[in-house]
């Protein structure tokens, strides 16, 4: 019930050349299960029917012409709502962005659109992409089309449940400390998290400008491989954008895994760990084993000290990305008698809880007096934790770990206390700080009957050889 | 308590957020057990190490060598700064709440 994918993008493209369909009629295929299932799963926040439409339009056009189709064409996607989208509106799932609409299109969806893709709409999430289990959406929270009581995971949890329950082929998602691969492993969908750099953030609305990126979700690795092929590659709009060629990683991933020296770091299966997470992803190691993978222990001494660096600077860089909202230019404005007071009751009004205690958390360590003891410290020990990653890169071609401590919780279970939905953030914001490129691949079902993710690490560009190891985890668990 | 109930009004006032006394006392709280958290960063002697503000030198970008290591090349990151046209305007002044082209209007900032 949870996974019924129908369509992948290779099925897509040759049943669109056989004219066995065509993209209008994909695209009423798809709204028909998103309007049959949205209300329950609260995944989409805003349809684009118009627009995808003219762009399915535009794809049967090409195929009645005979024309070459792009990589992507007829391809339904979902786009998290932190992704600026030209004339469809996007609220970074905040009060304070309601109503805006964006007059251009961020390079990765320009990018899809050329490609061929269908945007069927946006996605929840938590507020500017802060949070754990999607709870923190001003629109309300997503549930989990594997478990309808428990989170998605966050904070693209929108675009994880719209792929896992097909309202979606591929949807593309933001990962700042894991935000693409926590909701991927809770939902059980691939999710894949580029190195820092790999896709251009021109029109990415700012979280934490060193730690964004842009990321596909997918029912199976060939197709976020697809996604990927589209969406990397420098961008003159985004000066961290690198200029390095793209691979065609759909032809990359298939090569075989033998002779891949597969580092297991200790920190990572230590106390904390939910014991049937830990067996099924020794089991996915044993898999990878017998396709001829070295195991090698690694220790990665600095693991433990990665939550605490990552919600300073995440925070601090917050505060100061989310400083522009001050009702002067665009979304919400409250009115105020003077300047100061209109930005204060806007942004009191605007902003939901955890937002406001990220922003304050990142003011205080950027303040006077405290920004040696907590930003300059935290930025020195991300130095460390990028050695801990290249030293293991000197020894091992790729890191696997769990991508979370536990599978998905419940509802309510963590909101009411921020450090603990922080902690469970403590195998991904490792890789965040890196900026190297991860996945989460599903790695089987507890006993229980939910999604676990195994995380795959690999060197900075190492996109290749991230979704070549998740390849064969898939292909050997199916 | 790592942090006052004036710190946290200090925090808020520079981030422009008026906080409920409700909202004062739940941060104070939260935040001070973040912070008690934070502290573990100061296990770590960081005495010999350069901050890392940006994973790749804005000047470099890496190539993964054949041993699978990463190589950092020098690249031209800077762009022309060349004119291009752009005319959304009137796109961006609609989405203020109150404009009059081309200017974005806000209650009166200087008394004269």
């Amino acid at each position: 019930m949870s996974r019924s994918a129908s369509w992948t993008v290779a099925s897509i493209r040759a049943a669109l050349l056989a004219k066995k369909i065509s993209a209008r009629e994909l695209a009423d295929e798809y709204y028909a299960r998103i309007d049959r299932r949205n209300s329950e799963l609260n995944a989409y926040l805003t349809l684009s029917r118009d627009r995808a439409y003219a762009q399915a339009d535009r794809v049967d056009a090409a195929v009645s012409c005979g024309d070459n189709l792009p990589p992507l064409a007829g391809v339904p996607i979902a786009i998290k709502d932190v992704i600026s989208t030209r004339g469809i509106r996007t609220t970074c799932a905040s009060k304070i962005l309601e109503t805006y609409v964006p007059p251009y299109d961020a390079t990765a969806v320009g990018r899809l659109d050329a490609a061929g893709a269908v945007f069927l709409g946006k996605t929840n999430c938590d507020e500017f992409a802060m949070g754990g289990s999607n709870e923190n959406s001003a629109y309300g929270p997503v549930r989990n089309p594997a478990a309808p009581d428990r989170v998605p995971g966050g904070s693209s949890g929108g675009s994880a449940a719209a792929v896992t329950a097909d309202l979606a082929v591929v949807a593309l998602g933001t990962d700042t400390g894991g935000s693409i691969r926590q909701p991927g492993s809770f939902c059980g969908v691939p999710g894949l998290m580029p190195t820092y750099g790999r896709v251009s953030r021109y029109g990415l609305v700012a979280f934490a400008s060193s730690l964004d990126k842009i990321g596909p979700f997918a029912n199976n690795v060939p197709d976020a491989a697809a996604v990927l092929s589209v969406i990397a590659g420098h961008d003159p709009c985004d000066s961290t954008s690198a200029a390095l060629p793209v691979a065609n990683y759909p032809a990359e991933i298939e090569q075989s895994v033998t002779g891949l020296r597969i580092g297991v770091p200790e920190e990572y299966f230590a106390d904390g760990l939910d014991p049937e997470v830990k067996q099924r992803v020794e089991a996915g190691i044993a898999l990878l084993e017998k396709l001829g993978c070295r195991r090698v222990p690694l220790k990665m001494p600095h693991t433990g000290y990665a939550i605490a660096a990552y919600y300073i600077i995440a925070t601090a860089e917050a505060s100061s990305n989310l400083a522009r909202y001050d009702g002067v230019r665009y979304g919400l404005r409250v009115p105020g008698s003077t300047l100061t007071e209109m930005y204060r009751q806007t942004r009191d009004r605007g902003f939901g809880p955890e937002v406001k205690r990220r922003i304050m958390l990142g003011t205080y360590a950027l303040s006077a007096g405290y920004y040696d003891a907590y930003y300059l410290r935290a930025q020195k020990v991300r130095a460390l934790i990028a050695r801990d990653f290249s030293d293991a890169f000197q020894k091992v071609d790729a890191i696997v770990t769990p991508t979370a401590p536990t599978p998905a919780f419940r509802l309510g279970e963590k909101s009411a206390d921020p450090l603990q939905m922080y902690l469970a953030d403590i195998y991904t914001v490792t890789g965040s700080l890196a900026g190297v490129p991860g996945i989460s691949v599903p790695c089987g079902k507890t006993s229980a009957g939910l999604p676990v993710g195994m995380q795959i690490f690999g060197p900075h560009f190492g996109e290749s050889r991230v979704l070549q190891v998740a390849r064969a985890v898939e292909h050997g668990l199916h | 308590m790592k942090i006052t109930r004036e710190e946290v009004l200090r925090v808020a006032e520079l981030a422009h957020l008026g906080l409920s006394p409700d909202e004062v006392e739940i941060y104070q709280k939260q935040l001070d057990a973040i912070l008690s958290y934070v502290d573990k960063l100061n296990e770590i002697d960081v005495s010999a190490v350069e901050p890392m503000a940006q994973i790749l030198h804005p000047f470099s970008v890496g190539v993964i060598t054949a041993t699978g290591g990463i190589e950092r090349k020098p690249f031209d990151a800077l762009r022309e700064d060349a004119l291009q046209p752009c005319q959304i305007a009137d796109d961006v002044l609609a989405q203020s709440a109150d404009s009059a082209k081309p200017f974005f209007r806000v209650p009166k900032v200087i008394d004269r």
